[in-house]
Formats: structure tokens, C-alpha cells, sequence
């Protein structure tokens, strides 16, 4: 077994290798065909009036104007030996960039993730539990609107009844006025971001349990468990739920991207610190280092998350081949 | 699990309800502003407030209220040699950086070396492409050497020192420095939670004495709308917002609403190349078409001022009053007709066949360029020239420059040369970049505005400047709009502002906190 796991993960990191190169390389081609000019970008309002000259000098320090392909071949040669460069428009290292913030993505992504899971676990079973009852028509129609709402939407929809109206929460930012940053501050600035995240990605996974429980009340041994005469929240948690979680961690896996753009939205709704301001400003300002940086680092969480995916399948039910 | 559910959406109102409401009930010691832009960092030699006001550095001068220099670093203004190629500094004996390290004249040296320095990227070398080479004749003495003669030369040397132990072996392109400054002025730097917040700390041995105000929170949310609620939730004790979001706060106990004057305008630049635009009559009557004064009721709420060429009324030393245009549509009628352009049946103007027109662009993001876009667009067709509006970006603008109008904005209150040389001057005209934009050509202009660069006698520069407003007048290349009023929100519990003309950008520095260092709480 783990052998074999060890040949998929080293399958799965030869096929990463390509997969990165290619995703690498295009973002370096649609950034070089972007309208924005990373060097007027960065000179900002300073740009009105600077001289030509200096403008020139500056298009020369960066290189910006050789082909797109020596531009992608100095960045690569770099980022293989761990040397990420320095951000153009933040004057930092990329490293450091990503650094400053990345924890609080993560924090932001792990819980709302976490949330989203319980949520779609503990939703989808009571509807499918009480198919065609009030509680299931609430439970999935609210579902298909969440789904047909932008993230951002959701996202001004809470900040105005919440932090406008009610001003329960605070509307942004993880600290306020001057405090400093600490536990319960962080955590009540956190409420709002990661609701919304969590009740943006929730609805997949409530429809998702919904459907696979509906199914498997359908199946030979759920069927025999009631016929047994078991009591039926024993039948539909020990029974029914176990069996359809299996397609429960490959929806897991695919819906990691999702995640990521979802929490790309809901950082800039809520001024949150994290990686995603730095995503949309480093493409704004066509900043090379820190886009290619961040988006190999996607790339490569959504590449693993397949993987861990494929991994905890094979565990679960050992009826799956991982040589497949 | 019904009760589960029940329990946990229990914890969670629970956890809503004891949050905090974001209300601050600070001592007046330390003071909260919501600012509109983030610094990309906090290097003057990359170009971090390269005008004073900067609180972690100083500069050789600084401003008073009324933007006149002072000394600052140095022990008095600096003086020019009689043919104005040289200009010497001395520094004051007193002065350490906040880590405690002597300031010297080696600091000064490498500062500016540095911004000279090609592979340095700074943003501000520009404004000293006239200084061949900086010395240190001795620890206390700098010497500036020039190309040419260059009378606003003493107003860029407000730009900050900083410590060249600092950046031994480090590049200063990425240097850690950017982030996390050492410098000699008010205030030093606790946290800079990039994209969030940047604490700033009373320096205690400021040379110039320790502020009042021990700590300074700038929180930076870049949208109006985000801010300006906030402010209202109680959370800044201060913020700068669009006039008419900071109407509300007219009569409000507690508050004050700061209205400042500035040398910010918004113009529209009239291609000179362009073969409708192209005959100075056309260009004048575009000026006396357009109701400035409409504009500045309407769309920026009265806060603001009727602008003519690039120099700001509020410039007393510079402003010639008499250059100016009036609302006047039908002059403007006959200044068209006698250029040939005629109005024919449908209203429209032509000549030869040829559809007067004028595209006008501005740049997407920006509501307030977009509104004045407008506006201009509709006075412009009331006189019967076809003005299309189109929303677009500053890199199409700058391509289009020889065909369409675009609502530029800068300007700053220093010295006119800044103001209008690489504006308008005819040298720049056709360069690669943001200088000339209109293609300008004229050579009286070009004289007046050489002649106010080099003379480094005021009453010979004030005529030039006079001579400049004028003949500009006469052949305008831009129908300057409007000059801002920047707009602020304050808690009322201070005492020590001072109102100073602004520059185009106004965010940490150069606002209504300008001088924070000199206030102090209200008894």
C-alpha cells in the first residue's frame, strides 16, 4: 500500500514538473500582452512629467522590453535554485512578500474550509435525512441560490447588514483602530470573512452528501439495516453516510480552485492582509516575479490537493488501484 | 443534532454580539487616520515623500504653512555660487538617527548618489537630472554641482536623508530599509502590516523636540465608500473623502471637516497636431466653452477652483489674475466661425466637409475624471463639435495624445518650473512618456519657461512666469479645469493645524497632517 502511494505521489511530481512549466510560462505571456505597462506603474502619479530619459533607464534595469521568452528563461533560471527575485512593484523580495502574508490566507482558507466541510456534512444529511420535508426545500433551494450568487456579492451583503446596520462585527482588516494584534480581536474580524467564504463553498458539498445519501438509501445494505429494525439515525450515520463519502474527498480536490478564487474575493471585500491583494495588485502592476511566484505556488496546492485526494481514496476503500 | 445545530448558531450570535463595534476611545496621545493610498515603501531614495512632511526623515529644507523653505538638516538655506552651477549645504552638529548614529555630510552624499545612481529604480531622479555630482567637502559641508543653472534646485532638497551604514552591501532596490526605516525625523516605525496598517512611534529625541502625539496609526483602505464608514463607526480620528461623502459632517459636534487648497487639477490636454485642433482659435474657444464654475458646483460639491494653465490661484507669488477664461460660448461661436468651422443645419460645426471633432478620454477607474469628463464633453458639444466620451486606460491616452483630449491630472504648489516645464515646453514635445502630452509647441512659452528655470533672480522669474501665463493664455494647449480642495474629516481634539496648498498626492504626507509632529491634544 504505501509503496504504492510512493509511486503515485512520484507519478503524479513528474507530471507536476510539465503542468507547472506550462501554467508558468502562459501567465508570462498573457502578463506580457496585458495593457498595463509595469513601468508606468510603478512610477505611479510620478510618471506625469518624468523624464524620458529615466523612464528609459528604468525599462532597461528591468528588462522589460526583451522578448517574453528570455524574460520567463531569467525568471526560471532563478526560481529552480529557490531565488524568487524581487517583487517590482512592493521593492521587496518575493519571498518576504509572500511571507508577510500567506499566514493569513491560510488561516483564512483553513478554517473557512473547515466550516464549509461541517456545514455541506451536517446540512446534506438533514435534508437527505428529510427528503421532501420543508427543512430539505429550505436547505437546497438556499443552496442553489448561494451558488448562483458572485462571492463578492455575498460579500457586501454581509458587510452592509452586518457591519453597517447591525455593527455587530467589524468590517475589515484583522485588527481595529490601533490595537494591537491579538487572539479574540483576530478572531472576531475573522467571523465575517470566513462565514462568507464558508457559506460561498458550502453549497456544493450540502447538495453533494444530499444526493449520494438519497442513493445509497437505495442500496442493498442501508435497505437490510432498516429492515433489521436499527433505529434510523444509526442507519443514516453509520450506514448510509459512510458509504457516500467516498466521492465526498474527490469533490474535495476539485474544489480547491474554487477555494482559492473564492478567497481571492472575499480578502479584497474585507481589506484582509492576505495573499490575494498581493495577487491582484502584482497583476495590475504586471510585476513578473511575484505573479509567477504565486502562481506556481496555486498551481502546485491545487496539484497536491488532487493528490491527497487520490491518496485518502485509496486509503479509505482499498478496492481503488492507485496504479490506474 | 438538532440540538447540535441549535447549539452551535447559539455560539455563533453569542461571539457576534460580544465582538467589539469598532469604536475607539483613544487618549488624545495617539490619533487613527484612514488614508486613501499605501506607500509601495518608505525609502525617500526610491521616492517615498519626496516633498517633507515625510515624519521619519528630514530633509536638508522643509515647508512652513505658507510652503516657504526653512532650514532643516541644514544650518541654514543653502546658497548658490554667483553662476548658479554650485550650491552648498551645511549641516546642523546635533543631529542622530533614530538608532543613535551621527548624522554626516557622507549620509547626504550617498542619498542623492543614489537617486542619481542608473540602476537604482527611483521614481524622483527626474527631478535631479541637473546635478552632475554631489561632495562632502568635510563631515558638515555638501556641495552640489550642476549642468545648468536651475532656480527651483533648493526646493527638492526636502527630500529625506537616510543612513548610508544602512545599506552597505545591500541593494538598495531591495534593500530590507524599504520596509523598515531608520531616519532623523519625529516619528520611527513600529509595524508596517503591508496592504493593512503602518504604526508609527513618537521619536522621543526628535532634534526639533518630541511630538505631543506619541502614536500614529495610519490605517489604508483604499475604497471612499469603505472609509468613509469607518470614520463613521468611530474607528479613524481622521480620513480624507470625497466632498460629498464629507458633507455629513458639516455641523457635526465633535468633528471638524478640513477643506484644503491645492495645486491638484484636473485638465483636459487638446492635441495640438490634431488638424481641428490644431489652429489656436479652436483651442481658445474650447476654453470659452467650457463653465468651470458649473463644473466645480456640480460635480465636486464647490470645492474647488476655476483652473486656467498650470499655475494654482492659491500661488500669490506666481498667479497672474488676469490670465484667465470666462465663460463667454459666444466668442467662442465667433472664434469657430473664424476659423472656418461652421455650423451647418444640424448644429454641427465643419469646414471643407470635415466634422469638427474631438474625442474625449479619461481613464475607467477614475469617478471623479470620468464626471468632469463629461461634463466638458457636453459644454464642448453645445458649441457644435461631435465630443464622444470614452472610458479607457493612461497607457491608451498616451497613444492616442495626437487625436483625442484626455482628463490629465498633477500639479504641485513649489515652484511654477515643476509645475509646467515638462508640460509644455516645446523640447518635450513627441518624447516617449507622460511629458508634453499635447504636443505643445510655442515658442514664446518655450522662452519665458527657460528663462523662469534659470535666472536665479525673483523679480526676472516672476516677469517670466507672467510672460508665460500669458502668451499660454492667448494659445492654449489644454483647457485646465479645475484645482481641488482635498477634503478632510477630523476629530476635534486637536489643536496646531495649519493649513498649507497641497500637491497632486495626498496621502500620508502633504495632507491635513502635514505638521502632525507640531500638534497637541486640546485641553
Amino acid at each position: 500500500m504505501i509503496r504504492s502511494i510512493g509511486r503515485l505521489a512520484l507519478r503524479r511530481l513528474a507530471f507536476a514538473v510539465p503542468v507547472l512549466l506550462v501554467v508558468s510560462f502562459a501567465l508570462f505571456v498573457l502578463a506580457k500582452a496585458s495593457p498595463f505597462d509595469p513601468v508606468e506603474r510603478y512610477f505611479g502619479v510620478r510618471i506625469i512629467g518624468a523624464s524620458p530619459e529615466r523612464v528609459a533607464q528604468l525599462r532597461e534595469n528591468w528588462g522589460v522590453d526583451e522578448p517574453v521568452v528570455a524574460q520567463y528563461w531569467a525568471w526560471l533560471r532563478h526560481a529552480v535554485t529557490g531565488d524568487l527575485g524581487d517583487s517590482l512593484s512592493l521593492q521587496q523580495p518575493v519571498a518576504s512578500v509572500i511571507g508577510d502574508r500567506l499566514g493569513w490566507t491560510v488561516l483564512l482558507v483553513s478554517v473557512g474550509f473547515t466550516l464549509a466541510l461541517l456545514l455541506g456534512l451536517l446540512l446534506g444529511t438533514f435534508a437527505a435525512w428529510r427528503q421532501g420535508s420543508w427543512l430539505d426545500r429550505l436547505i437546497t433551494g438556499g443552496c442553489y441560490a448561494l451558488e448562483a450568487a458572485p462571492v463578492f456579492w455575498v460579500g457586501l451583503a454581509v458587510l452592509y447588514v452586518f457591519a453597517l446596520q447591525l455593527r455587530w462585527l467589524p468590517g475589515g482588516g484583522v485588527t481595529t483602530g490601533s490595537e494591537p494584534v491579538s487572539a479574540g480581536g483576530v478572531a472576531a474580524h475573522m467571523v465575517l470573512p470566513v462565514a462568507v467564504l464558508a457559506i460561498s463553498q458550502a453549497p456544493w458539498f450540502v447538495l453533494f452528501v444530499r444526493q449520494n445519501l438519497l442513493e445509497s438509501f437505495t442500496e442493498d445494505h442501508v435497505i437490510g439495516a432498516r429492515a433489521r429494525g436499527l433505529p434510523d439515525h444509526l442507519v443514516v450515520s453509520g450506514h448510509a453516510l459512510r458509504t457516500s463519502l467516498l466521492p465526498f474527498l474527490t469533490l474535495l480536490g476539485a474544489r480547491l480552485p474554487e477555494l482559492i478564487t473564492g478567497a481571492l474575493l472575499v480578502e479584497t471585500v474585507f481589506s484582509w492582509p492576505g495573499i490575494a491583494r498581493a495577487t491582484v495588485e502584482a497583476a495590475l502592476n504586471v510585476d513578473f516575479a511575484l505573479l509567477g511566484a504565486l502562481t506556481v505556488m496555486a498551481t502546485a496546492v491545487v496539484l497536491v490537493g488532487n493528490l491527497l485526494a487520490d491518496v485518502l481514496y485509496a486509503l479509505a476503500d482499498p478496492r481503488v488501484a492507485l496504479d490506474g | 443534532m438538532r440540538r447540535a445545530v441549535c447549539a452551535l448558531l447559539t455560539v455563533v450570535l453569542v461571539a457576534a454580539c460580544s465582538s467589539p463595534d469598532g469604536s475607539t476611545t483613544g487618549s488624545a496621545t495617539s490619533i487613527v487616520i484612514g488614508a486613501g493610498s499605501e506607500p509601495e515603501n518608505l525609502n525617500p531614495v526610491l521616492g517615498y515623500a519626496p516633498d517633507g512632511a515625510a515624519k521619519i526623515f528630514d530633509g536638508l529644507v522643509s515647508r512652513d504653512a505658507s510652503l516657504a523653505l526653512k532650514p532643516a538638516l541644514a544650518d541654514g538655506l543653502p546658497t548658490a555660487s554667483a553662476d548658479g552651477l554650485t550650491w552648498t549645504a551645511k549641516l546642523r552638529k546635533d543631529i542622530t538617527f533614530s538608532d543613535g548614529t551621527p548624522l554626516t555630510a557622507q549620509d547626504v552624499v550617498f542619498t542623492y548618489k543614489s537617486v542619481l545612481d542608473k540602476k537604482v529604480n527611483s521614481t524622483i531622479a527626474t527631478r535631479f537630472d541637473a546635478v552632475t555630482d554631489v561632495v562632502a567637502v568635510d563631515t558638515g559641508t555638501v556641495e552640489f554641482t550642476l549642468s545648468h543653472a536651475y532656480a527651483p534646485f533648493p526646493q527638492q532638497l526636502t527630500l529625506g536623508i537616510v543612513p548610508a551604514a544602512k545599506f552597505a552591501g545591500v541593494d538598495v532596490n531591495s534593500a530590507p530599509f524599504n520596509t523598515a526605516p531608520i531616519g532623523t525625523g519625529p516619528y520611527t516605525v513600529a509595524e508596517w502590516r503591508k496592504g493593512d496598517r503602518l504604526v508609527l512611534k513618537a521619536n522621543e529625541k526628535y532634534w526639533g523636540g518630541a511630538p505631543a502625539i506619541k502614536t500614529v496609526t495610519v490605517v489604508f483602505v483604499p475604497d471612499d465608500n469603505a472609509r468613509a464608514t469607518r470614520m463613521a463607526a468611530g474607528e479613524f480620528d481622521g480620513t480624507v473623502l470625497p466632498p460629498k461623502l464629507a458633507r455629513s459632517y458639516v455641523s457635526k459636534s465633535g468633528y471638524r471637516l478640513v477643506q484644503n487648497p491645492s495645486a491638484d487639477y484636473r485638465g483636459l490636454g487638446i492635441p495640438s497636431e490634431l488638424p481641428f485642433t490644431s489652429d489656436p482659435r479652436v483651442r481658445r474657444a474650447i476654453n470659452l466653452g467650457i463653465n468651470r464654475q458649473a463644473m466645480i458646483d456640480a460635480v465636486l460639491a464647490g470645492s474647488g477652483k476655476p483652473a486656467a494653465t498650470p499655475i494654482s490661484p492659491h500661488l500669490k507669488d506666481w498667479y497672474d489674475p488676469s490670465a484667465t477664461f470666462a465663460f463667454d460660448t459666444a466668442e467662442a461661436a465667433r472664434l469657430l466661425d473664424e476659423a472656418g468651422w461652421r455650423k451647418g443645419a444640424d448644429g454641427k460645426r465643419a469646414r471643407d466637409g470635415q466634422p469638427a471633432r474631438l474625442p474625449v478620454l479619461y481613464p475607467a477607474p477614475d469617478v471623479l475624471r470620468k464626471e468632469l469628463a463629461l461634463a466638458a464633453a457636453s459644454d464642448i458639444a453645445k458649441l457644435g463639435i461631435d465630443a464622444p466620451v470614452e472610458a479607457t486606460t493612461f497607457e491608451v491616452m498616451l497613444q492616442r495624445r495626437g487625436e483625442a483630449a484626455s482628463v490629465w491630472g498633477g500639479g504641485e504648489p513649489y515652484d511654477p518650473d515643476t509645475a509646467a516645464y515638462t508640460l509644455l515646453h516645446s523640447r518635450y514635445a513627441g518624447q516617449q512618456g507622460y511629458v508634453n502630452m499635447t504636443l505643445y509647441r510655442n515658442s514664446t512659452v518655450d522662452t519665458a519657461l527657460d528663462t523662469g528655470r534659470r535666472s536665479l533672480d525673483p523679480g526676472v522669474r516672476k516677469q517670466a512666469y507672467q510672460d508665460f501665463q500669458r502668451a499660454y493664455v492667448n494659445d492654449p494647449g489644454w483647457a485646465f479645469l479645475v484645482f481641488l480642495d482635498h477634503t478632510y474629516v477630523l476629530r476635534d481634539k486637536w489643536n496646531g493645524q495649519e493649513t498649507q496648498v497641497e500637491p497632486h498626492d495626498h496621502g500620508l504626507v502633504n495632507a491635513v497632517w502635514w505638521n502632525l509632529e507640531r500638534w497637541t491634544p486640546k485641553p
